[in-house]
């Protein structure tokens, strides 16, 4: 039912004249929202000139705003190369057919799935000093955490990419005498990876907000440059979140527009193994 | 393990919890209502109202929780005085679930949406063929068939917001992960015990809940 006009009938002239009135209705407590919202902002002086016009300045942009998302940036891909290789080795291992590398590969996931991010980023950076003696650089606290817990979730959707190339791949394989990692390796990965790309382009999405845990620790990425340092300048937090969330959905909006051509791109080839599992698609889309 | 044999640090351990589960639930219901009457907007025939929940997902979907979270003490409580309570932690606390459950409605209404899309389209043609309105359709057909495809998708999210409401503790509620920091700062030799406690709570709490909602999903799944 992806038309969603097949919920209900061509408007005739009733139903017009109601959809009018609701949409009027509507509009009416829109615009008293808006209003209220205006008039609080007005209030509290948050239209003031001086609030918004650092964000005009080349130079809170240099200082602030650019390095914070160069930061943002390389941790969400650094972290985003190390997810795909830990979720690409443990997916293999829980499929393995030895217990002793399934077991433990397939505890691994579940236990970095469900533990938050923030956890793993405060053991990471107040925890490891005590063991180590030597303090924890904040980029590596998010990048590993980060990596742990996409890695994770990668794992399910390869495994579930793996299984859905059909049978024949694999009876093909062995018939010409592939040993089990050669399947693997040549046949299996590759169009699994293929299948998956979409669900790995939107996972991008998450990485890159969740590097906004970072703030908590300091770690100098755009929340902490723009939300943070930036407004201890100049006292214009509530113009600065506004900027920074445009920032944010401006990015995070074209990959997932990326991602979705991407999507269609490869239907549209007709990859026989776009037979995604569901389930992993919907982990990506949860929010964690 | 003498962290935990404490009977200060276990009331400590029990009362950042009871905060996880308090941010919960109480986003969680918030949430579902929020998501659901988002869904029914961006399905519904009046376009302002399919043009408001579709601003609402890509606003809050892209942006990170924290941010949001943010937004929420220092700009709506310090600069713009929305305050929830008088009382400074019970504030907090609800400044958190205005944060979480804005942010996860909008992942409910995906769900919900990706769910009334595996309805097929013949069960709402032939609810409108009985002369059932947009509504009539939606609440006695599609809703019910619905609500069972997404009972999978919607643990999911469940599961993802209690992981999240440790943000929370961004804003100065002592939840989980601050207490976990806390102990960690006043025990540096018992680093990976309080880890592993804090983690296998985590884990404790949300596999049987994964589990549980797989085996839901199959039980009331619709079978076509």
């Amino acid at each position: 039912m992806s038309d969603i006009s097949v919920l209900y009938d061509h408007p005739g002239p009733r139903a017009r004249a109601r959809n009018r009135i609701l949409t009027v209705c509507f509009a009416v407590v829109l615009a008293a929202l808006l209003w209220f919202i205006y008039a609080r902002f007005n209030a509290k002086d948050q239209w003031a000139a001086a609030h918004w016009n650092p964000f005009l300045k080349s130079s809170v942009w240099k200082q602030f705003i650019l390095p914070g998302l160069f930061q943002t940036l390389s941790a969400a891909l650094v972290a985003m190369v190390l997810s795909l290789a830990f979720g690409l080795i443990f997916a293999v291992g829980r499929l393995s057919a030895h217990r002793w590398v399934s077991i433990p590969a397939g505890a691994a996931i579940e236990f970095c799935r469900a533990v938050p991010l923030l956890l793993l980023m405060f053991f990471l950076f107040f925890g490891m000093p005590f063991l180590t003696h030597k303090p924890f650089p904040a980029f590596w606290a998010v990048v590993i955490a980060l990596t742990l817990y996409n890695g994770s979730v990668l794992a399910e959707a390869f495994r579930a990419g793996i299984r859905a190339v059909p049978r024949g791949q694999s009876e093909a394989a062995y018939a010409i005498g592939l040993r089990k990692h050669q399947l693997m390796r040549y046949i299996l990965v590759p169009q699994a990876t293929r299948a998956m790309l979409p669900v790995i382009v939107s996972q991008l999405v998450v990485l890159n907000k969740d590097t906004a845990l970072g703030y908590i620790i300091a770690f100098p990425e755009l929340l902490q440059r723009g939300g943070n340092e930036l407004t201890a300048n100049y006292g214009n937090v509530v113009a600065a979140a506004i900027v920074l969330a445009a920032i944010y959905i401006a990015i995070n909006g074209a990959i997932t527009i990326f991602a979705g051509w991407l999507d269609r791109r490869l239907a549209a080839r007709g990859s026989r193994s776009t037979a995604r599992a569901e389930a992993a698609v919907l982990d990506v889309a949860t929010g964690g | 393990m003498h962290v935990f044999t404490d009977p200060e640090n276990q009331r400590a351990y029990l009362a950042a919890f009871g905060w996880i589960l308090k941010l919960t639930g109480a986003s969680a219901v918030a949430a579902l209502a929020l998501g659901v009457l988002l869904a029914a907007m961006r399905v519904s025939p009046i376009p302002v109202l399919r043009g408001f929940g579709t601003a609402w997902v890509n606003i809050f979907r892209n942006t990170p929780l924290t941010l949001i979270i943010f937004f929420c003490y220092f700009g709506l409580y310090v600069n713009l005085g929305v305050s929830l309570s008088a009382d400074l932690v019970r504030n907090n606390f609800w400044l958190g679930v205005v944060g979480l459950s804005a942010y996860t409605a909008a992942f409910v209404c995906e769900a919900v949406r990706s769910g009334i899309n595996t309805v097929p389209a013949g069960q709402a043609e032939a609810a409108r063929a009985l002369g059932l309105t947009f509504s009539q359709t939606l609440r006695l057909v599609v809703l019910p068939q619905a609500g069972r495809a997404v009972v999978a998708p919607l643990g999911s999210v469940l599961i993802a917001l209690t992981k999240n409401t440790t943000i929370v503790g961004t804003i100065g509620l002592i939840e989980a992960s601050n207490e976990m920091k806390q102990l960690i700062n006043d025990h540096g030799d018992a680093v990976i015990t309080i880890f592993l406690v804090f983690g296998g709570t985590f884990v404790a709490l949300l596999v049987p809940t994964g589990y549980f909602f797989s085996w839901l999903a199959n039980r009331l799944a619709v079978r076509r």
